[in-house]
């Protein structure tokens, strides 16, 4: 465990007074429930930009993406280059005229002006059901992270970073939110640049990474460029670490679970809605793509020099005195790096058994590492004191803004697609103000509670995040279909959905990844087929879910009554006018900024090929 | 626009530049403060002040 110095605290501190500031300067401009919940839809496009990137860098992307390059190398950043920019692409230049034009004040409430009321009802019963679990996922993450770093309370921990995002929520809504989380965005950006620097640093640059994640690789018996090039080894699973081939990638993750999330999640779709024009609506996604693209710098490139830096470098080499006061401050309870058991295992500690304590091995006899605590270790191991509190409070930044973002799209689809549409109808404005702000209150302490929950039975979690994901597959080809093909009905989408969520339960059940055990990893109806990897076991279901709601949405469609033309101006592709954007130049207009976030993204995927 | 979020983002990169710049000059020469030979402190403590007095200076000139 790693004990702090004062200038830590008074970093975090800072940052404390700073969000909680922020939230009560904001009180004052919020007086009706469009100023709570869509920021009275006046926030200009960079700011909306980044709001949208930091309310998805919670722990998942930080902690999560520095996991998988040490897991999986340079091959991550097809989660970002594949799997984000084209689907931020699409949804700026050709969803958000629907979102933002139609008025709808959330995402499940276009699925009520396109579709019907069912439709709606079951987007927002399983996304605010879905949010506020997330929220409690990462809330444990963090306390649990903490606990082991640092010796912190888990219970402390957990109230004191609820209680902070609670009180500036509740104070400014989602403005302050949204404001907190370009703080959130800069402070992560600030904290992780220098860890990125000092590690490269230290193993002499890219060309000394790659030569030692070289050995890495040859050891695990890939090629020597399977951890630094992203798509030379993707033609066959069993070639690269991920273990999937191209199609599944492009499809699963690159069409299916991309557009999938970054479309139809009200979670970030909310923040492009408070921007203060159509233009800046659509522009707020391509703002948000140009820092995305790069993260794969900041947040997997820890985890791949985590697995390979000395575990004496750094901090622990800086001489005696150095080291002296290393010692007196770092205890032992923290798993350590198995001493000469792998290769190059760098600072990335193993994973331990619950029950006994000792390192854990896989079938082939080799130690299991806690990949999950390869950025913190890097962390630890580069930063000294002053830097420490900086890059710390930079992952605290991360799990609040995942929070945050979570609890304001909760209070929203909440107040305005459940109780406002079921419970009570025609209330003054002055009453969802209150009961956003209330929801809020009840969003945290939900949280809260799976958070201990997530504590306690960790595979209740995973059975949660299993059956988000049937959900969540599907979605696309409802948005798509309602969106771009005029005949789609309500009945047409509502069985979609289900037959999408019902086909996603079924394929998980019969297949299975290989070495996985029959249960919350798939194979309870049987084992059909078996990947190579979880994450291609993944993709494949997504294909199937998405492709079953695309058929039976369409069969259904054309044999019930389609609504008429006249009803759908606004929320149907071919019915609306096209934005247009005259008094601004060429270079301004958001085709043209797609244009070269597209090329860029080339570009970067063409240098790591 | 409510308020300009480069006030307070300025403000605390400013603060947060300060402090660390500061705690880096104090602490110079103590190996434990650059461990990897670079008084990381000091260096990044000037690189945040910079971009909070850039930040301020933004806001300044649209007044």
């Amino acid at each position: 465990m790693t004990r702090l110095a004062w200038i830590d605290y008074v970093v975090m501190l800072l940052y404390f007074a700073f969000v909680l500031g922020i939230g009560a300067t904001l009180r004052r401009y919020v007086h009706t429930s469009e100023d709570f919940f869509l920021s009275g839809r006046s926030i200009p496009a960079w700011v909306t930009g980044l709001a949208f990137i930091s309310a998805n860098l919670g722990a998942q992307e930080v902690i999560g993406m520095g996991a998988s390059g040490a897991k999986y190398g340079i091959a991550t950043s097809h989660f970002y280059w594949v799997g984000a920019i084209p689907a931020m692409i699409f949804l700026g230049l050709f969803m958000m005229p629907f979102y933002y034009g139609s008025r709808a004040r959330s995402v499940p409430e276009y699925l009520r002006l396109r579709f019907d009321e069912k439709t709606r009802a079951v987007n927002a019963v399983s996304f605010a059901v879905m949010t506020v679990f997330s929220s409690g996922i990462s809330l444990y993450a963090m306390g649990k992270l903490l606990n082991l770093l640092l010796g912190w309370s888990f219970d402390a921990s957990i109230l004191v970073a609820a209680c902070v995002v609670l009180v500036y929520i509740f104070l400014g809504g989602l403005t302050s939110a949204i404001y907190n989380e370009v703080l959130q965005f800069f402070l992560i950006v600030l904290g992780f640049a220098p860890l990125v620097l000092l590690g490269l640093r230290a193993v002499g640059g890219w060309p000394g990474l790659s030569a030692r994640l070289a050995e890495h690789a040859t050891a695990r018996g890939f090629a020597a460029g399977a951890y630094t090039r992203s798509w030379a080894f993707m033609g066959h699973a069993a070639a690269n670490p991920v273990g999937v081939e191209w199609f599944g990638l492009v499809m699963g993750l690159g069409f299916v679970l991309s557009f999938g999330y970054w479309c139809t999640d009200f979670l970030v779709v909310q923040r492009a809605m408070a921007a203060n024009s159509m233009t800046a609506a659509r522009r707020t996604p391509l703002i948000a793509a140009v820092p995305k693209m790069l993260f794969p710098f900041l947040v997997i490139v820890p985890g791949m020099l985590a697995l390979v830096v000395s575990p004496t470098s750094g901090v622990r080499n800086a001489g005696p005195a150095a080291a002296a006061t290393i010692t007196s401050t770092t205890a032992t309870n923290l798993p350590q790096p198995p001493p000469t058991s792998a290769p190059a295992s760098g600072v990335v500690p193993p994973k331990l058994d619950r029950r006994t304590g000792a390192p854990l091995h896989d079938a082939a006899g080799r130690v299991v590492l806690d990949y999950d605590l390869a950025t913190p270790m890097l962390l630890v191991t580069f930063f000294p004191a002053g830097l420490l509190g900086l890059g710390l409070t930079a992952l605290l930044a991360s799990f609040m803004s995942g929070m945050a973002g979570n609890v304001t799209a909760f209070n929203t689809v909440w107040t305005y697609d459940l109780y406002q549409s079921y419970l009570r109808r025609a209330a003054p404005d002055s009453h969802y103000l209150a009961m956003g702000r209330y929801a809020t209150i009840v969003g945290v302490v939900i949280s809260i509670a799976a958070a201990y929950v997530a504590a306690s039975f960790n595979n209740i979690m995973d059975f949660l995040q299993l059956v988000f994901a049937f959900v969540n597959a599907p979605l696309f080809a409802t948005f798509a279909l309602g969106m771009f093909w005029k005949r789609a009905t309500g009945h047409g989408a509502f069985a979609g959905l289900l037959a999408g969520t019902l086909a996603a339960a079924a394929h998980h059940g019969l297949s299975l990844p290989v070495g996985a055990t029959v249960g919350v990893k798939g194979g309870y109806l049987g084992s059909l087929t078996t990947y190579p990897s979880e994450l291609a076991q993944t993709f494949w279901t997504a294909i199937v879910a998405w492709t079953a709601c695309f058929v039976v949405t369409i069969l259904v469609s054309l044999v019930t009554r389609p609504r008429a033309p006249d009803d759908l101006p606004g929320l149907v592709w071919g019915l609306t006018p096209k934005p247009t954007d005259p008094t601004l130049r060429w270079y301004q207009r958001p085709a043209a900024l797609a244009v070269l976030v597209l090329a860029f993204t080339l570009a970067l995927n063409l240098v790591f090929f | 626009m409510t308020l300009d979020i480069r006030l307070p983002l300025g403000a605390f990169f400013a603060l947060l530049g300060a402090l660390l710049t500061a705690y880096g000059a104090a602490t110079l020469g103590e190996p434990a403060t650059a461990p990897t030979g670079v008084p990381i402190d000091l260096v990044w403590g000037a690189v945040l002040l910079a971009f909070g007095f850039g930040l301020l200076a933004l806001v300044r000139r649209g007044r």
